[in-house]
Order: structure tokens, then sequence, then C-alpha cells
């Protein structure tokens, strides 16, 4: 956990200084709220249905930049050899890549959400804390996954190509799960997003252990 | 179990159908300075990757400090300091920083006072503070150094330590290896340049077609006589 604990503290450290991760994302979610929503132009009646797919079209596509850019901090000077040569338990390292991951996502979701309320006239505030409950475990969710096959990527090359290519098929259960959870949250509330918070549930627990067994033989040669 | 610090029997590694290590034989004893040489693609880089423990080998058996080296790798990570061609350190962050972030994961006790002797000790005092990424070459190669030195390992594994360094940076850094050797250190250092190397050497030896070639105590060697045996070594099958 101490382990973990300062790879976080130097991710968010070196974020805070280059602000290089956090600001592209948070223009590609700004832009992507804004395109979809004056796309569709909705009625009141139908915003509800709209906003899941906005939220979550904007939270997978920003969230593919946001890890990209984790795991380039650890190839540029080769520091991931530095972190490999440290007497860690390697899901030390998944674990402060996976929490550097789900804040930067947090961070994202703190503005889309709002935008998406504001853009398709949708009063929020009720809706707020079962909101931010299926934003947080679909945030641990797709985090879960990218970290893992973030680290997969920088070992080959067109990483760029194959981050999309590995992850997004394994997403699709989590995504119709965020997408039926807010739905259900945004017309009738926290129990009738029962069905869609248990898929993320389960998703979040299998994906977690499975990148915190596996990340050791996706790191090291 | 007591044991040196490395002793390497038989290491063998393939990358596919690629055999880059083909049954190394090495033995490092405690505070001898090895320096490893050989034309490029010989091996070199592999066979230190493995020796830090970064990359497996597929045959052979790696035994640091009398340990089997795949049996307690976190064990014996703490007693192995590694520096490869490029500096393992974060551009956005400072020397300090980086030193204070790898001191934590190493566990190093009295880390500000033990970073603070590094940074004198390497010679960054004055630019401690300032972003890696405004470091010159040879500033980034002495913190490397630093950092490798930053858990007072046993074992240190430098790659091609001097490339891109000036005159006073390689002549600073053959000084620091001196005194490190003194200290006890063990060193094994790859690199193409045999007069800086050996005048610090204490065996040299030559890899080649992923084995050991040519093995040369190295006290008092001339670097004139080890040229004419590398060459001697590798043209003829080169």
């Amino acid at each position: 956990m101490r382990d973990a604990l300062a790879i976080l503290a130097k991710d968010l450290r070196i974020e805070w200084r280059t602000r290089e991760g956090i600001s592209s994302v948070f223009v590609l979610g700004v832009l992507l709220v804004v395109v979809l929503t004056f796309a569709h132009d909705p009625s009141p009646e139908t915003a509800p249905t709209l906003a899941p797919g906005v939220l979550w079209g904007a939270f997978v596509l920003t969230g593919l930049l946001g890890v990209q850019r984790a795991f380039l901090l650890e190839r540029e000077n080769d520091c991931l050899a530095g972190l490999l040569s440290a007497p860690l338990d390697p899901a030390a390292i998944y674990a402060g890549k996976l929490a550097s991951n789900v804040v930067l996502l947090a961070v994202t979701q703190a503005v889309v959400v709002p935008l998406t309320g504001l853009f398709l006239h949708l009063d929020l505030v009720p809706r707020l804390p079962a909101l931010l409950l299926v934003c947080l475990l679909g945030n641990v969710g797709f985090a879960s996954l990218a970290t893992l096959f973030g680290a997969l990527a920088t070992r080959v090359r067109a990483r760029e190509v194959m981050l999309p290519l590995l992850l997004l098929p394994l997403l699709v259960p989590l995504l119709i799960g965020a997408v039926q959870a807010t739905r259900a949250v945004l017309v009738g509330g926290l129990a009738a997003a029962s069905d869609g918070l248990g898929v993320l549930a389960a998703f979040d627990v299998i994906f977690a252990v499975a990148g915190w067994l596996l990340f050791a033989y996706v790191v090291r040669d | 179990m007591v044991g040196p610090p490395l002793r390497a029997e038989g290491l063998a590694r393939r990358f596919g159908g690629l055999t880059v290590l083909d049954g190394v034989d090495l033995t490092v004893d405690a505070g001898e300075t090895v320096i490893l040489l050989g034309p490029n693609g010989a091996g070199k880089t592999t066979l230190l990757r493995i020796l830090a423990l970064l990359l497996a080998p597929t045959g052979g058996r790696l035994c640091l400090f009398g340990r089997d080296a795949t049996r307690a790798p976190a064990a014996l990570r703490r007693r192995v300091g590694y520096v490869g061609h490029e500096i393992s350190c974060y551009p956005e962050l400072s020397a300090a920083e980086n030193l204070a972030f790898y001191a934590r994961l190493f566990g190093v006790a009295d880390a500000t006072a033990r970073i603070a002797r590094l940074l004198a000790w390497a010679g960054l005092d004055g630019a401690g503070r300032r972003p890696v990424r405004a470091y010159s070459r040879g500033m980034g190669q002495r913190l490397a150094l630093a950092r490798a030195l930053l858990h007072e390992p046993d074992l240190l594994i430098l790659d091609e330590p001097f490339s891109g360094l000036d005159p006073d940076a390689v002549e600073r850094l053959q000084r620091q290896l001196l005194e490190l050797r003194a200290a006890g250190h063990s060193i094994v250092l790859a690199t193409h340049d045999v007069e800086r190397a050996a005048p610090i050497a204490s065996r040299l030896a030559i890899l080649h077609r992923g084995r050991i070639s040519w093995v040369h105590d190295g006290r008092g060697a001339d670097a004139a006589v080890i040229v004419a045996a590398y060459r001697a070594v590798v043209a003829p099958r080169a």
C-alpha cells in the first residue's frame, strides 16, 4: 500500500506540474459533450435517454487518452526500469497506476457530468448521489482494465492503435451496465438501477483482481 | 548462505528464435570491478538486465550473494543498483524529488540526509531543485548513478556509463567508481570505451556472440593490449 501511494503521489505531482493529461482530456471531454448534445438537440422528454450515451461515450474516449498518458510517463527515460529494479511487488505498481487513472477520470467526470446536465437541461442535483455511485463504479471498472492493457500496450509497436483494439471489446459489458444504470438513475432512481449497478460491481471486482494478479506478467520480460 | 555477489552459470536468453546469450559464465567477487566489452549486438545489455533482475534468463542459473536470484528477487533487489542506457528519472521532477521517490520505494532510512549527501557527491547539489528535463547528458548520468546508489547496493551494474560524457565528466565518473570499489562495492560495467574503462578494471571480459570469449586481469592492464585482444577475438569472426 505504501508503495502504491508513493506511485500515486508521484503521478499526481507530475500531472499537477505539467497539466498535460488533464488539459487534453478536459478539452476532448467538453468537445464530445458539446458535439453529441447539439447533434441530437433533444427535447426535455428524450434528454434522460440521450444523457447516458453522451456521458459514457465521452468518458471512454477521454479515458483512453488519459490512460495512454499515464504509461508514457514510465516510458520516458525508461522510468519503468527504475520502478522494476526496486523491491516492489508489481501489484503495487498496478495499484498506484490504477489509483492515478481513477483520479484523472474522476476529475474528467466532475467536468463532463455538470456540462451534460447543463446542455441537456437536466436537473441532476436530486439524482447526484446515485449518479456519483454509477460514475465511481464505471470509473473503477474502466481504470482496472485500462491500466492492465495500458501497460501491455506500452510494450508493443503501434501502441496508440493497440490499446483501443485490445480494450474496447472487453469494455462492452461495463458500458452496457453503465449506460443502463445511468438511464435508470435519471429516469427512476437508485433502486431502478440495481441490475446495472450489479454488472458494474461484478466487472470492477473481476478486472481489479485480474489486473492485480496479471500485472507482473505484463510488465516483466 | 554466503557467496560471491554475482555468480552466473550457463546463462542463456532467447527472444523468439533469436539466441542472444548462449551460456554465459561469470563470477564477480566483493570489491571487484568487471568490465564487459563486446561489439554491438553481443548481448551486453541483455546480460546486464538479467543481472539487474529486470529480465529473466531462459536458461542457466544466476546466484546473487549466494541466493538463487529467481527465488527471492525482491530481497536481492535491495542489494543491486542498476544504471541502464537511460537515466530512469522523471523529467518533470527535480533531482531531489526523483531521489525522494526512489528512497520511498527502497525504504531508505534518513532519506533527506542521504539524498543531500548523494547530490553533493554527484556534484548536483546546486541543481538539485531544477527539473531533470533541464539537465545536460552528463548531469543526468550523474543523477542516474546517484539513484542507483541511493539504497547503498553491494552490487552495481552499469550499462555504457561513459557514453555522451565530456572528458571532465568521464574523469569524475572514473574517480567515483574507484571510490565505490575502494568502499567494497562490486561493479559490472559494460562499455565500448576500453581506454576509459581500463584504469578502473579489476578484470576485463569480452562478450561475443552470446558468450564470454576472453577474460583478462585488469590491474595494470594496458589499453593497447586490450584493444589488440579485442580485435583478435571479435574481428576474425565478425
